[in-house]
């Protein structure tokens, strides 16, 4: 929160500005870049989709997708560039979801059997059935 | 924070003209330097978006519960939700990221009308992005495939009228006019919108009131990009629409339907009608062979290569082949609706109100709750279009653009999830 914190990152701003200025802009090189490694891994993701991994299959979607929501994060969100302190609340929330997630989970498998049989009957199709 | 905007509200149409560190009108009173009112306001938003992060996290521990429990359902499932357009949407939000990003630029290097500009596309990628979402959820809607309380989705009639509606699902003749009909009211509200800025546009125009009829223009764009998107949804749907092929695939390489029906068999068995077939493939598997197959001694063979996961082709071959031999020996009365032989009846397993709808029920709260966010972000982006209009931002000032930006980039990153969660599971 300090003023004084902009002084050492001098190297982003391309403009020019005058000694004041904490604008970082990001270069339009690496803006389309990344939007461009985004939709690269989004032609990535559809494909595998095609693929029959198996049990690997959740695990190398969702590898994908945290390449992208990194690079978003990353570059986009400037948080490569950005204050620690932004990082590590936004990551905080991360380790709380974790926790949130893995805990509920072990508790519904582990209680699943007691669960109520979810197996029924298609709705009819016709007056005659 | 809002603050700093109410603030400056009076004064900011001559906000960028005062370089100096004194008191700009764009500086709240309370903030020592541009900075610190600009680092005070990005942790705000930081903040905001964790809480939006636990938000979503519930529902996606929802969905890992249910997926968990119920694998196949969400193979089953998934099948319905055309992934061209799921594709097209992941491409138009991440362009729209690019605008957004962009557009955090030119607010910085004080690049007035590239910054409209840039928030107009990103509006208009909004818009597009809810145009073929409506596409989507209309054509589901008719088609039944809604949570378990309404579910009424039958493969052997996937499109049913308003009549059958009220016939058969016992809707009210309302509910049924809507359901089949319900992309003229996802429409209504935008067209509604689309019309009302046309006329604010003219009006504008008419009374010569400059700023106005500036901010109209970008936004009747924006309103129009909604049915640009209807457009675009309406011709990869109709063009992506194969339920039935996908169903073969799944008959074949998903050992959980015959599973099923070995295990309920007795139960299916008793019952007669058009349950008591999925039983008898089942018991057909053991006695293959006995009746001469058209594939003659090769059979063994494609058997063996079709025991390969990857070999799908060869899987549905063996699966119609076995479902041929028990028709010959007699063992099965086929039921006229099911004819077409284990492409409705093995996958129909998971097709019920209580698997099925309950995939849709997360569905529609995910991408549901997803939309709203987007709703919010053209509400935000809106007012930011009209500020940037106005010419609010500067080099020192440019927060606001950077916030929604990261909110903007937020409900992306949470689509980035979605997507192969919701449309990409084999």
């Amino acid at each position: 929160m300090s003023a004084h914190g902009h002084s050492t990152d001098d190297a982003h701003s391309h403009d020019g500005h005058a000694e004041g200025d904490f604008a970082h802009p990001m270069p339009m090189g690496m803006l389309f870049s990344v939007f461009f490694a985004l939709v690269f891994l989004t032609v990535v993701t559809v494909a595998q989709s095609n693929y029959n991994l198996g049990s690997f299959d959740i695990a190398v979607v969702m590898f994908i997708a945290t390449i992208k929501a990194l690079l978003v994060g990353l570059f986009f969100m400037h948080l490569a560039f950005d204050k620690p302190f932004n990082l590590i609340v936004f990551l905080s929330s991360f380790v709380f979801v974790g926790l949130f997630v893995v805990i509920t989970l072990s508790d519904a498998k582990m209680t699943a059997p007691s669960f109520e049989n979810i197996t029924d009957e298609p709705p009819v199709a016709s007056a005659e059935l | 924070m809002a603050t700093i905007d109410s603030v400056s509200s009076e004064t900011d149409a001559h906000a960028h003209d005062s370089h100096g560190h004194d008191h700009p009108s764009w500086l709240a009173h309370h903030f020592d330097t541009p900075e610190q009112q600009f680092d005070s306001g990005k942790l705000g938003i930081w903040l905001f978006l964790v809480t939006e992060v636990l938000f979503f996290s519930g529902m996606f521990c929802a969905y890992a519960i249910f997926r968990m429990l119920r694998p196949e359902v969400f193979v089953g499932c998934s099948e319905f939700l055309n992934t061209k357009l799921g594709a097209i949407n992941t491409g138009v939000l991440l362009f729209s990221s690019l605008t957004m990003a962009w557009a955090v630029r030119c607010s910085q290097t004080e690049e007035h009308k590239k910054l409209v500009a840039l928030i107009a596309t990103t509006l208009s990628c909004a818009m597009v992005f809810l145009g073929v979402k409506s596409i989507e959820y209309s054509h589901k809607w008719g088609m039944g495939l809604l949570p378990p309380g309404s579910y009424f989705y039958n493969a052997a009639n996937e499109h049913p009228t308003q009549e059958q509606l009220v016939e058969l699902h016992g809707f009210s003749d309302s509910m049924a006019y809507f359901l089949t009909h319900s992309l003229y009211f996802l429409c209504a509200p935008f067209a509604l919108i689309a019309a009302g800025v046309l006329v604010w546009l003219i009006i504008a125009k008419v009374t010569g009131k400059d700023f106005q009829y500036a901010c109209a223009k970008p936004l009747l764009v924006v309103a129009l990009s909604f049915f640009g998107g209807v457009g675009l949804g309406t011709i990869l749907e109709s063009g992506g629409e194969h339920h039935g092929e996908g169903h073969v695939a799944m008959a074949g390489d998903h050992g959980h339907g015959e599973e099923h029906a070995e295990g309920d068999h007795d139960d299916h068995a008793h019952e007669g009608g058009d349950h008591s077939h999925e039983g008898e493939v089942a018991d057909a598997e053991g006695t293959v062979g006995v009746v001469e197959s058209p594939l003659g001694e090769d059979y063994a063979a494609v058997e063996l290569l079709a025991e390969n996961e990857t070999n799908t082709g060869l899987k549905d071959l063996v699966a119609a082949e076995k479902a041929q031999q028990s028709l010959a020996k007699g063992q099965v009365v086929a039921d006229p609706a099911a004819s077409d032989l284990g492409i409705s009846t093995l996958d129909g397993e998971v097709n019920t109100p209580k698997q099925a709808g309950v995939f849709f029920g997360i569905y529609y709260c995910m991408t549901g709750v997803h939309a709203i966010h987007i709703l919010a972000g053209i509400g935000v982006l809106v007012w930011l279009l009209i500020r940037a209009i106005r010419q609010d931002f500067n080099r020192q000032y440019f927060g606001p653009v950077d916030y929604v930006g990261l909110y903007w980039h937020l409900v992306d990153l949470i689509w980035i999830y979605l997507f192969p969660l919701l449309y990409l599971i084999r």
